[in-house]
């Protein structure tokens, strides 16, 4: 186990370097960082300032220590706009992304796991068609079209729900049906998927040769087992809806992290964007290495073979 | 003999093309096809200048407002709907099929050399491989979207260079069982080099993997595309593309212009539901083991 | 007196490529089992054995379908019953054992729950009773410290205990009938015999009947009392054990007989020539013919019908009336 969590974090260290490595290199080699900070049109001279103020006139490892210090300290660097530490304007508005991508997921709970364990426990029948079908919507209509439909209709044509800003359930509800669409349809798959296969198991079998009620068996014996990768999913997809919900918190008007994101490449605020892709990157990485852990925690079978 | 037709190209023979073609997927495709390849003939406007002496339209034709000169309606700036659409669907098909193969390149080759060559080339590949898939494949894109710069060929090899990381892993897989079989074996004891093993043996028997997986893909980078337009990373205007027309689109929606909102993303929609089930025909075809891509 | 079980001329069909193609996994087949009697229902994999048993408790593939005959158990007639009603019947009146143990415990949750779960559904045993009721269960199949042993999970067991602990499930709702399905094919050597041995002191001390579907001949040999050895969804002899061994009048029966396996060989018995049949194109006639070494030209043309002996003894072949018992069967030759 203490060796299994070892190699597990090793490997989400490699990730993260390799992750800073990406962003910090992109940022440098893909063009002059300084005609992105600088107003259109400026001269050598204030070029030469900005690029004294950012240290970009440094030797570029002198750059990459300096960078790999800010995500070390948990500063991010400054944002060029707000002159204020990135982190600090990143958690400044997780709550709002969090409160949006929480309701996204209990969507995406209501509409994809009740579905796919109808559709897993009557294969072929019309209620699995209709599975299929909205899978395949979930993965064809861009959940950022969906939230346009949503406002023509609901707040333009039938005037019942406000169009963008924070509020109460009202507000809330058009873009987490938006944001959740697509998660819906993955987990719709990933619950049906997983069902088919506890439903063929033997224990399964078992528990009908028992006697039980059906409701028993599907509810209680099937769906736990069923429900550890869909949670699992679920977890993952929670941390990408906070940090990649930026078209839907446009549309929207909502200020979470997926907005600051968007200010940030318009005010062209780059160190603005690269940390808040940084701290994205940090903490999916770190999730992922917690639910590994978890994973292994709950089951010894993981432990002993990975 | 038969070791050299049984590394032979598979593909062909599996597809049998003719029988039992996907009748819904191609009905959508086709049409798509020829109408962006043929977007400079057929469109009826330059989708980039406004309809000359014209005022906005709405759609449909015959209502009030309407006028046959423009049969889907104009944008505000009266620039004809149906021209940009049919140039939009052009913007997609480029940008859907080339990010697709670059995508598709980058992945495969580096699934073959982390396969095939395993040890340190390997772990090099998946460690990059994991810290690529760390980043939403959106939030990666806008990103090198802002840092580039914006236009449809850098589009093309930034969608490319986000969404190689799932060729990869799929094809490490099959290239690990692979390297075990007979003809490998073979052709390596008769001192092929990993360069002719990969290109002459592996590659051939990768494609089909590579073929449903860029199936899929397409329509993902497809919609990756709208939404950098939308943002206004992606095809810089004024060339039309479905994402930018949308987001045009949405200053008018709050005064109710709706048909600017829906055509393009019906668009996309239509498009995007024909690659995948195309993509799962395909998958059925090509792989009767129905294994999990 | 009357058999606590009675299977008449049970045919149950598998339909497939919507409805186009009919498989008969099993094609008529009767036997009898009384109170506390032991039969071993025997033949190679795929001739029909499981789905007879899965037609018995009433949970067949969806695919597949009671075609005719009749299942009386107890006095009652089994085809007749609602889904409802068959479900109060297992696990309570008849209780069945499959062949994986490490795959039959539901891996989340803990031994008590799935032992339990029998008699909290049909006895409502509740609280302290359940408590107690488990831990004799699990006493009865030889745990060691029951009540310490509950609280853990499958995983946290060898193979031998799960599958006992599988007996204790099927001990739970006190059944009148076990069908236990290959129940040691995964288990190792000792393990099975120990595992046998426990299941013939739990029918003593019971009184419960058993079905034990297999394909080792040395199993039977040592549990049953009489024997059904099936053949492409037939049973092709019936007997007791004692005069089949001696003397086995069917052809496919000797040949069986011949491969004997010794109890714990893990090892198909495979020395019959050919391939059992493919149950969607039989061959005309005795389905055995093509393998049959004693085959005559009718045996491709008419089906033999069934023969009775002394003894409830019966056969299905046209060479068993003429050609007697043989004591001696060549071992060697297989």
């Amino acid at each position: 186990m203490g060796q299994f969590i070892v190699r597990r974090t090793l490997y989400a260290i490699a990730t993260l370097f390799i992750l800073s490595l990406t962003i910090f290199l992109v940022v440098r080699l893909t063009g002059d960082p300084v005609t992105l900070l600088a107003e259109p049109g400026a001269q050598e001279e204030d070029l030469a300032v900005i690029r004294k103020d950012w240290g970009l006139d440094r030797p570029l490892p002198v750059q990459y220590a300096a960078f790999v210090k800010n995500v070390l300290t948990g500063e991010l660097g400054q944002s060029f706009n707000y002159e204020m530490p990135v982190s600090t304007l990143y958690f400044q508005r997780l709550p709002n992304s969090l409160e949006l991508a929480l309701a996204a997921t209990l969507i995406s709970f209501l509409i994809g796991i009740p579905t796919g364990i109808i559709s897993a426990v009557r294969v072929n029948s019309v209620w699995d068609h209709v599975g299929k079908t909205v899978a395949l919507l979930g993965l064809s209509v861009p959940g950022f079209w969906l939230g346009l439909v949503m406002i023509l209709i609901f707040s333009v044509w039938l005037g019942w729900l406000p169009t963008s800003g924070q509020g109460g359930w009202r507000n809330l509800i058009m873009p987490a049906v938006a944001l959740g669409w697509y998660f819906a349809a993955s987990l719709l798959r990933l619950t049906r998927s997983s069902m088919l296969e506890v439903l063929r198991s033997e224990y399964i079998k078992l528990a009908r040769l028992k006697g039980l009620p059906a409701f028993a068996v599907i509810a209680v014996h099937a769906f736990k087992n069923a429900l550890i990768p869909v949670l699992t999913l679920a977890g993952i997809n929670l941390v990408i809806m906070l940090n990649a919900a930026v078209i839907i918190e446009v549309i929207f008007a909502w200020p979470g992290i997926g907005r600051l994101l968007y200010e940030g490449i318009f005010q062209r605020d780059f160190p603005l964007v690269q940390g808040i892709v940084m701290e994205a990157g940090v903490m999916i990485v770190v999730i992922n290495l917690l639910v590994d852990i978890l994973y292994a925690y709950i089951d010894p079978r993981i432990r002993l073979t990975r | 003999m038969s070791i050299t037709l049984q590394s032979a190209y598979p593909l062909l023979n599996r597809l049998r093309l003719g029988r039992d073609l996907p009748v819904l997927p191609l009905a959508i495709l086709v049409p798509f096809v020829l109408i962006a390849t043929s977007a400079n003939v057929i469109a009826p406007y330059d989708p980039t200048e406004p309809i000359p002496g014209a005022k906005i339209f709405e759609p449909p034709f015959w209502s009030v407002g309407g006028s046959t000169r423009a049969l889907l309606g104009t944008d505000y700036q009266a620039r004809d709907v149906l021209s940009r659409l049919i140039f939009g669907a052009r913007v997609s098909l480029i940008v859907g099929v080339m990010g697709t193969m670059v995508a598709g390149s980058i992945g495969t080759l580096l699934g073959m050399l982390s396969g095939y060559l395993g040890g340190w080339v390997d772990q090099l590949i998946m460690r990059i491989t994991d810290a690529w898939l760390a980043l939403p494949a959106i939030v990666f894109a806008i990103f090198l979207a802002t840092m580039v710069g914006p236009n449809m060929w850098n589009i093309i090899i930034i969608l490319g260079c986000v969404y190689w990381t799932r060729y990869a892993r799929v094809i490490r897989g099959e290239v690990l069982s692979l390297r075990e079989r007979e003809f490998v074996k073979l052709a390596e004891i008769a001192g092929a080099s990993s360069t002719r093993v990969i290109l002459r043996h592996i590659l051939p028997n990768v494609m089909n993997s590579t073929m449903v997986l860029a199936s899929l893909t397409i329509g993902v980078v497809i919609i990756a595309e709208a939404s950098l337009s939308f943002l206004g990373v992606g095809v810089p205007p004024p060339q039309p593309a479905w994402g930018s027309m949308l987001a045009d689109g949405r200053s008018m929606l709050m005064v109710g212009d709706w048909w600017l909102t829906i055509f393009p993303g019906l668009g996309i929609l239509l498009v995007v539901l024909a690659t995948q089930l195309f993509g799962d025909w395909l998958r059925i075809r090509l792989d009767p083991q129905q294994r999990n891509l | 007196m009357t058999p606590l079980l009675e299977v008449s001329g049970l045919r149950t069909h598998f339909t497939s490529f919507g409805g186009t193609r009919i498989v008969k996994a099993v094609d008529g087949i009767s036997f009898t089992l009384n109170e506390g009697e032991t039969l071993g229902l025997i033949g190679e994999s795929g001739c029909g054995k499981t789905t007879t048993c899965l037609s018995i408790v009433g949970l067949l593939p969806t695919a597949a379908r009671i075609a005719g005959g009749r299942i009386t158990f107890g006095g009652q007639e089994l085809t007749e019953k609602t889904s409802r009603e068959m479900r109060r019947i297992r696990g309570r009146s008849i209780a069945m054992i499959l062949q994986d143990p490490m795959a039959s415990l539901n891996p989340l949750f803990s031994i008590y729950r799935q032992v339990a779960e029998p008699a909290y559904y049909h006895q409502a045993m509740r609280g302290r009773t359940l408590r107690r009721r488990v831990q004799d269960l699990l006493a009865a199949v030889r745990i060691p410290s029951p009540a310490q042993r509950m609280r853990d999970y499958p995983h946290q067991m060898s193979g031998g205990m799960r599958q006992r602990i599988v007996g204790a499930i099927a001990l739970a709702g006190g059944p009148k009938l076990i069908i236990a399905d290959e129940p040691t094919t995964n288990l190792d050597v000792t393990i099975q015999a120990q595992y046998l041995d426990l299941l013939k002191d739990i029918q003593r001390d019971t009184g419960v009947a058993i079905i034990f579907v297999t394909h080792n001949l040395g199993i039977v040999a040592r549990m049953c009392d009489r024997m059904a050895v099936m053949y492409a969804g037939k049973i092709v002899e019936h007997g007791s054990v004692r005069n089949l061994f001696n003397g086995a009048r069917h052809p496919y029966t000797r040949a069986l007989l011949g491969s004997i396996t010794r109890l714990g060989s893990k090892e198909p018995l495979y020395a019959i020539p050919g391939q059992p049949p493919n149950l969607a194109r039989l061959p005309s006639g005795c389905a055995f013919h093509p393998r049959c070494p004693d085959a005559v030209p009718r045996c491709s043309t008419e089906e033999p019908p069934e023969e009775g002996f002394d003894d409830g003894w019966t056969v299905s072949c046209w060479r068993a009336a003429a050609e007697p018992a043989r004591k001696e069967y060549d071992r060697t030759s297989a």
